[in-house]
This record gives C-alpha cells, structure tokens and sequence, in this order.
C-alpha cells in the first residue's frame, strides 16, 4: 500500500456513531491494514498494554489522552493522515459519548464524507441516529454505513439485514441517501482493506474501496459572488479589504455592493503577496482588494455583485442544534456570529423542539420554553442591527451560524429559506424589519440597549461647504447601521427654537449655545445628534464643546476653499453678500476662525461625499478601541 | 484548487481572524521549519508586513546556527524581535543534562516556564503556533484557537467547539488563546511548500558531509540528527515520501514516559 507517489487529491472523512460501537478500533485497523502505522507505534502500544495488564487495544492508537486510555473511550476528535492509490485522507476520528457532542461536531463540521459505525451486536442506537441527524444538518451528504462487530453476531447475513432494514428507515426520514452498508468486523479487519472469507454473502464493496468513490466537495466557483470583508489593512500606501472569497469570483472593474450598509464602489486592483498577481479571485481564496472609491467599509460587511446581493434583514428563520450548558432562551441576549458579522441577537420565537434521537417533538409550552442542550430548534432569531444573509439551501457559508451564550460557542445553525424580502423590493420592508427599541432606564441601560453611546457630532464650516449634504448622509449611514441619529441644522433650528434670532454676532452666539444645549440633551438621551452649522467663532464652540463629558463632542471641520465655497453657492447667498444684500455674511463680511484642533478635517473640495463620510466613521471607529463609545 | 493552496488559504484565514480579535497578538518563532512556514504565511496574509512581534524562547541550549541564521532574517525582512528567556533558572544551574533535571523538567523550565514569563511580561492575549496535528497524538486533537487558562493549563477535556470557521473569539481576562495556523498541514505539505514558495529555509535540515540532517530542530542535548542524504528541498520530499519513522523521533524528551509530552502541553507546553 505504500507508493512513493502521493497523490495530490485529499478528502476528510469523519467517523462517527454510537460510544463503543468501535470507531478509533476501526480507524487504528483501518491504519495498520493499509500500512500507515508510523514504524513502532504497533510495537510500542503492544509494550505499554503488556507493562500495564491490559490487553492490546487497536483504538489506543487514536486515543491519545491518559484520560482515554484509562476509560477506553474517545473524549475529543482527532485527526490523522493516510493514503490510497487514488488520493490521501484525512480521518477525523470523532467521540460517541454523548457527552461529547460538541467535540463530535467540531470534526463533523469539517468533513467531506462520513463513515457512521453501529455495533452488530447492540444495533441502532441514540447516538446512531442522532449522529445520523447532526451529518445531514452539518450538510454532510456522503455517509456510508459500517455495522461492526459482525463476528459477535457470527457473521449473520440476517443480523445484518435487519439493522440495514431499520437504519435506513431512519435516515430516509430525514432525508439521507446513504451509500451503501457493509458488514465489518474492525478487530479482525473484516471487509476493511481486504475481504471478508467470513462473509461470502456480502458482495458489495470494501470500505477501501467505498472511501475511494467518495468525491472531493467541489468550491462554490459558480455561485453569486460573496466576498465578507475580514479587516482593513493600511499597512502601506494602500487601503485593503481582506477577506476570502467563499463565492462565485471576483475581478478587477466588478462594481461591488457591501451589505448590509448598501455602499457601492468599484474594484480597482485583487491584492497578494509573492503570488503571480492576477486581475481576478475565485471563491477559496484569500484575497485582498483595493477600490477605486474610498467608501465606509468595516469588518463584516459582504461585498457582491448589484445585480446578486444577499438578504439584509434583521431577522430570520433558522434550524439549530444547541450544545451550550445553559439553554437557549427567548430574549436572552446572544452574539451572532455569520461568515465575518457579529451582532447581538434575540431568539424571537421557538417553533419546534426537536429531539434529533427519535426526531420527536419536544412539547415544552409556556414560560418555561427553551431548546436544551442536544436538542434541535427551529427558531426565529432577531439581530439588534441589518445582516447580511443567505438561505443555507442557496448559498451556503452566509446560509450557517454560529451562537455565542457569554464566551462560549454554544450553537450552530443555518438559515432556512423562506420568503425573506429583497433590499431592491421595497425599502419599506427594510424599515419594517429594523430592531427598534424601547424603554427609558439610565444612560448606560440606554447605551446597552442602542449599542452606542449618545453624542454629538458639530460639523462646522463655510456656507456652501457641504456641511448638510455630510450631515443627512452620515444620517441615513448611522440609521442603516441600527445607530439612532438625529440632525439638527438651519432648517429645523431656525424656523423654530431660534426664529427670534438674526445674524449678528450676538445672535450667532446664542444660536449655537442653544443648538449646544438641545444636541447635549440628546446626547443625554442617548441619541447620536449631528449639527450643521456655521458656528464661525471659535469660542461658542469652545463653551459647546464644554457643556458634554470628555469624548462625547466631536468636532468635525467641513473645510473647502472660500473660492470653491462661492463657486457652489447652492442658496445663491455668496452673489447676494458681494452685492451687499446680506450684511455679517461669514467669510465675506464677518470672520469664520477654523478649528485648530478638529477630531476631523474633511476637504470636500478634495473628497467626495463618501470618503468624508468614511473618514468621520472611521476616526469614530479608531477612537472605539480605547473606549466604547461607539459600537 | 490543488491542495496546498487550499492548505494556504485556509491558514491566512485564520491568521487574520486572529489579528483582528487580539489587540495583543505575538507569534512564536523556533527558527525551525514550521514557524517559519508560518512566518511566510503571515508576510502573505498581511501582504509583506508581519504587524505583529515574534517570541523566540531561547534555551540557550539552541544549535547556535540558529541564533544567528534568526538574527539574519530579522533583519532582512524587518521583523519585531522578543526573545523570552528564564534567567533564574539558567542561573541556578538546574537543566539537563549537566544540572540535575530530567529532559523534561528542563523542558518545562526553559521552555514552558520561558514562554510564560515572557507571555507575562507582555500582556500578550493571543499567541500564534506553528503547532500541526501530525506531529503528534495530543496536538492532533487541538483546536484552532485554543484557551489556556490564568496557568496557562489547557483543559484537554473541555475544549470548545469548532465549526465552519467560527473560533472562539471571546475570553475571559486571565486567559490566552493559542492560535495554530498550521494545525492542519502535515510534515511533507510544509516541505512541499516550501519548495513551491522557494522559500528561505534554515540549512540544518539538509544532510552534512557525514550523511546525517535534523529533521526536527531543538536543544542540541535532547534532539538527534537522522541518516539521510536529502541535501535539498526536493531530496527531503522524495525521503518523507518513503519514511514511515515519525517526524519527533528524534526527540528525547517525549520517551520519557507514555504521557510525557500530553503532561508538558496541559500545563503550556507548545
């Protein structure tokens, strides 16, 4: 069995089935029939069982733990590596014991094929059919079925009928083909690399030969393109989105949307390093881009084509299975975690509980209804903010999740199809399915619950600067993100709270201390307020400025050119000043002082509404790190 | 996609999840191999940058072309060196195999012990491995992102699950995560790699004058060279090919019991 050629092809296998039902005793044959054993190891654990008084056991070769050697059982999955002529495998040898079951999927969850034991002798078991469940959950479609210990039952063709007859039962209620069942007999090597004399009768393949017409999971090449973003590097000169491509491809010139934010831009170059540089990337690859226009990006969101976007929606219909050692609640706050997006969650509604061992239902009504550990649910869960998703059943690595309970992955799920609205359908259903909240506590309480500090933006500069086109934008940014945000400017301040106001200097100077007063309210209240005035005198913003906690107040210089200002003169104002019609006009006839130490300076005369955007956000990100502010 | 690129992928993958969630990431740098493999990984998921120091445990110990083929590559491709070091215990004299220490006493002191202090003094939160599950039993059954908790123990029993590359990014304070990259790779696919990435490699893995070569690179009193001729990346693959001698054969410390090596990595070992 061992050529000096190793093919290039590799396939994971897991193994998994009932406790005691002989797994790491088949994979330990498995390895010394086909002459994988490491040179020793045979001869080594023989010695080790013979000082200890124990008789030699095949599965000691996988169970590598004391703690597994003295019980005889696996606690955690394990791999290893062999090979056929055809291709090299990789064995994931995953525990029986209930107990177990989250190590039993974390080996499942990477596997191509599986290999599902039951003992001859005990048959059909609990965890054989939960086992069985969990493989067509995991989207595990390749399962070949061994019914070991053949020679406790005599190698009776009957005994192994029977078990085939009620297993597949089982799967044929859950939807799994397998393909095929073989009688083995692990300790002997019955039917494994070589056949069985002690069972003529059985005429199908080996599992050799069984694990040799498996094939190798083909990447999603050709599905719509989903691109999560994992980071933003500024290592350099360069801006880089980096993230794998876990669909479809991806090339230079693509126009990308980001979900859940909407943001559009272009792809300008498909960034590696020591790597034949190339215009495009298909989905395995772990890739960065560059775009041609700086727009707001942030881990999580997930770049794909306009013309195939994913759904954004905060809430969806889910299948789980929970392992978490407290059970899964509704209201409870969890963390989602889907392809690169986090976001707090809710389960909304429990629909079914499922026993996945006998597929019955659970009746668990009232208060007290909850999915326990082992137990499948099929749920609705709610996120606090947008999520970028798909149905499992189309695309499959934003169609999965994952529950964090505290710091502990607790449950994995997958998104099942239903009749989700789409973002170009109608924007009203995007509104519809926004998180809103409630409730009027204190101000953490309330900082909890928004996921964002309350604070004030103050956007300041020339008439004519860009200042309101900023304002409502960063608006409409922060509201898509789940942010409650409010703008205050001219049109909502003036008519209004400040219509006995003019432009003096005097009452230029009690408009901003009033507009101050009302964004420190609103601040207090927990809300991200964005101002747009002038605000030409360095000391009113100062006084401002004063009135919030440190880090609440955020000055941001919306800077252009006085000549570009004029130039742009969307109100026509700077004509009416030159011609004397408007007297005090800031930067004609009265002084606009420009911050000297702005959080933010935009040129707008240099960047487009975007990029001044993404540099607010961004700097609002950066200052995150050393305080959540603003999550 | 042929297979090591996938090998590739998935470990730049991880590596950047890693960057991302720990505001104080270190990566563990043996000169050997492995590390350095992970190394080139990491100048790739960060296109040319590795915004993150290396740790070098010395034991002083170390073959001393290590030291300086280390010093070399330092400098060469900027990198950010720590080197982690138990002064007290060097001093006191108690290591193998002059002092009085088994192999693995000094094991746990020079090494473990070393990689604590300096783990310690740094704050570090996340800490990047070249570990790889064909190594050996115990590391075949880690995990991506692996929790060692305020002693450093790992808890072998409870790890937490691990599926569709959701790793465990949220930790209690007092507890690190171990990050391995490389868990997934076998002995030959790194140096099938590293022949494909013509890639740099320290020249203690090529067969001397007197036919023997290390295969795995540690303290000079406790690692053996093996016979061979493989004087190049290609001669090292065509010999994995036919090897059935496991890689850490040459490694005295693992023989001195059944569970030697599974007792040093619960309490922080590598």
């Amino acid at each position: 069995m061992h050529t000096t050629s190793i093919p290039s092809e590799q396939l994971k296998i897991v193994i998994v089935g009932h406790v005691d039902h002989g797994k790491s005793t088949f994979v330990g044959r498995l390895f010394n029939d086909t002459g994988s054993l490491p040179e020793g190891k045979l001869e080594q654990l023989q010695k080790v069982a013979e000082r200890r008084g124990v008789p030699f056991e095949w599965a000691n070769l996988m169970d590598a733990l004391q703690s597994e050697r003295d019980q005889n059982i696996t606690i955690d999955t394990s791999q290893i590596w062999f090979h056929t002529q055809k291709r090299q495998y990789v064995i994931i040898d995953a525990p029986g014991h209930k107990e177990f079951l989250k190590n039993m999927i974390t080996g499942a969850a990477n596997a191509e094929a599986a290999l599902l034991l039951i003992d001859a002798n005990e048959g059909v078991q609990e965890n054989s059919r939960r086992h069985g469940y969990l493989l067509n959950l995991l989207g595990i479609r390749q399962i070949a079925v061994l019914v070991n210990k053949m020679d406790l039952e005599n190698y009776s063709e009957e005994r192994f009928q029977s078990i085939e007859k009620e297993y597949r039962i089982w799967l044929k209620s859950i939807g799994v083909e397998p393909k095929l069942f073989i009688p083995i007999a692990a300790k002997h090597g019955d039917n494994i690399a070589s056949r069985s004399a002690n069972m003529p009768w059985y005429k199908g393949a080996t599992v050799l030969e069984t694990l040799d017409e498996f094939k190798v999971t083909d990447l999603p090449l050709n599905q719509p393109l989903r691109f999560p973003i994992q980071d933003i590097y500024r290592f350099d000169d360069r801006r880089i989105l980096a993230g794998r491509v876990e669909a479809g491809s991806i090339k230079v010139g693509d126009r990308l949307v980001f979900a859940p934010t909407n943001k559009s831009s272009t792809v300008k170059t498909i960034e590696r390093w020591s790597a034949p540089s190339s215009e495009s990337a298909w989905a395995g690859e772990s890739i960065g881009i560059t775009l041609t226009e700086q727009i707001f990006v942030e881990r999580g969101a997930v770049a794909a084509l306009e013309t195939a976007p994913p759904y954004e929606l905060t809430r969806f219909k889910a299948r789980l299975f929970w392992l978490g050692k407290q059970p899964l609640r509704m209201g409870r706050p969890y963390k989602l975690k889907l392809a690169t997006q986090e976001a707090e969650c809710f389960v909304e509604s429990i629909e079914t509980i499922i026993d996945a061992s006998t597929l019955n239902t659970v009746d668990r009504p009232g208060p007290d209804r909850h999915v326990a550990r082992h137990e499948v649910g099929e749920l609705t869960i709610r996120s606090k903010r947008p999520i970028a998703f798909d149905a499992h059943n189309e695309i499959v690595v934003t169609g999965r999740f994952v529950i964090v309970d505290g710091f502990e992955v607790s449950g994995g799920g997958i998104v099942v199809a239903d009749n989700y609205p789409r973002r170009a359908a109608d924007s009203a259903d995007l509104g519809k399915n926004l998180y809103s909240s409630e409730g009027k506590i204190s101000a953490q309480q309330r900082a909890d619950r928004n996921g964002h500090q309350g604070r004030v933006i103050w956007l300041t500069g020339l008439s004519g600067s860009g200042k309101s086109t900023l304002a409502r934008e960063l608006e409409r940014e922060l509201f898509i993100q789940g942010k409650h945000a409010y703008v205050l400017d001219g049109d909502n301040i003036r008519q209004g709270l400040c219509k006995d106001l003019g432009f003096s200097h005097a009452d230029r100077s009690e408009n901003i201390r009033r507009v101050g007063e009302v964004s420190r309210l609103m601040a207090d209240a927990g809300l991200i307020c964005i101002t747009a005035f002038v605000s030409p005198y360095r000391s009113d913003r100062e006084l401002v400025r004063n009135l919030m906690k440190p880090g609440e107040f955020l000055e941001v210089h919306v800077d252009a050119p006085l000549k570009v200002c004029e130039l742009r003169d969307p109100k026509g104002l700077y004509a009416k000043a030159r011609a004397n019609e408007i007297p005090d006009f800031t930067g004609i006839s009265a002084p606009y002082e420009p911050p000297l130490h702005a959080e933010v300076v935009v040129r707008t005369d240099q960047l487009s509404v975007q990029e001044s955007i993404s540099k607010i956000l961004e700097y609002l990100h950066m200052q995150d790190d050393d305080a959540p502010i603003f999550i | 996609m042929d297979y090591l690129s996938k090998l590739e992928n998935q470990s730049i993958y991880i590596m950047r999840e890693a960057f991302n969630k720990f505001e104080n990431l270190a990566m563990l740098w043996s000169i050997g191999k492995d590390s350095t493999v992970l190394l080139w990984l990491a100048r790739k998921a960060f296109f040319g940058h590795v915004p993150f120091p290396l740790v070098h445990v010395d034991t002083t110990f170390k073959i001393p072309s290590m030291i300086e083929y280390r010093d070399r590559i330092v400098k060469e491709w900027n990198l950010q060196l720590v080197v982690g070091m138990n002064e007290a215990q060097l001093k006191s004299g108690v290591t193998f195999p002059a002092g009085r220490a088994t192999r693995v006493e000094c094991c746990g002191t020079l090494k473990k012990d070393a990689l604590r202090q300096v783990l310690d003094k740094h704050h570090y939160t996340g800490v990047i491995v070249g570990v790889r599950r064909d190594e050996e039993p115990t590391r075949a059954k880690e995990r991506y992102f692996s929790p060692r908790d305020k002693n450093m123990e790992w808890n072998v029993e409870d790890q937490p699950p691990e599926l569709w590359d959701q790793f465990k990014t949220d930790f209690d304070k007092d507890t690190h995560i171990r990050i391995h990259p490389l868990l997934h790779w076998t002995e030959l696919n790194i140096w099938e790699y590293i022949q494909r990435e013509k890639m740099p490699i320290i020249p203690l893995y090529y067969a001397n004058e007197k036919g023997e070569r290390y295969r795995s690179l540690g303290c000079y009193p406790c690692t053996g060279s093996i016979k061979s001729k493989a004087s190049n990346v290609a001669e090292i693959i065509a010999e994995l090919r036919n090897t059935r001698v496991p890689e850490r054969s040459g490694r005295a410390q693992d023989k001195e019991s059944e569970d030697a090596f599974e007792k040093l990595r619960r309490d922080g070992y590598m």
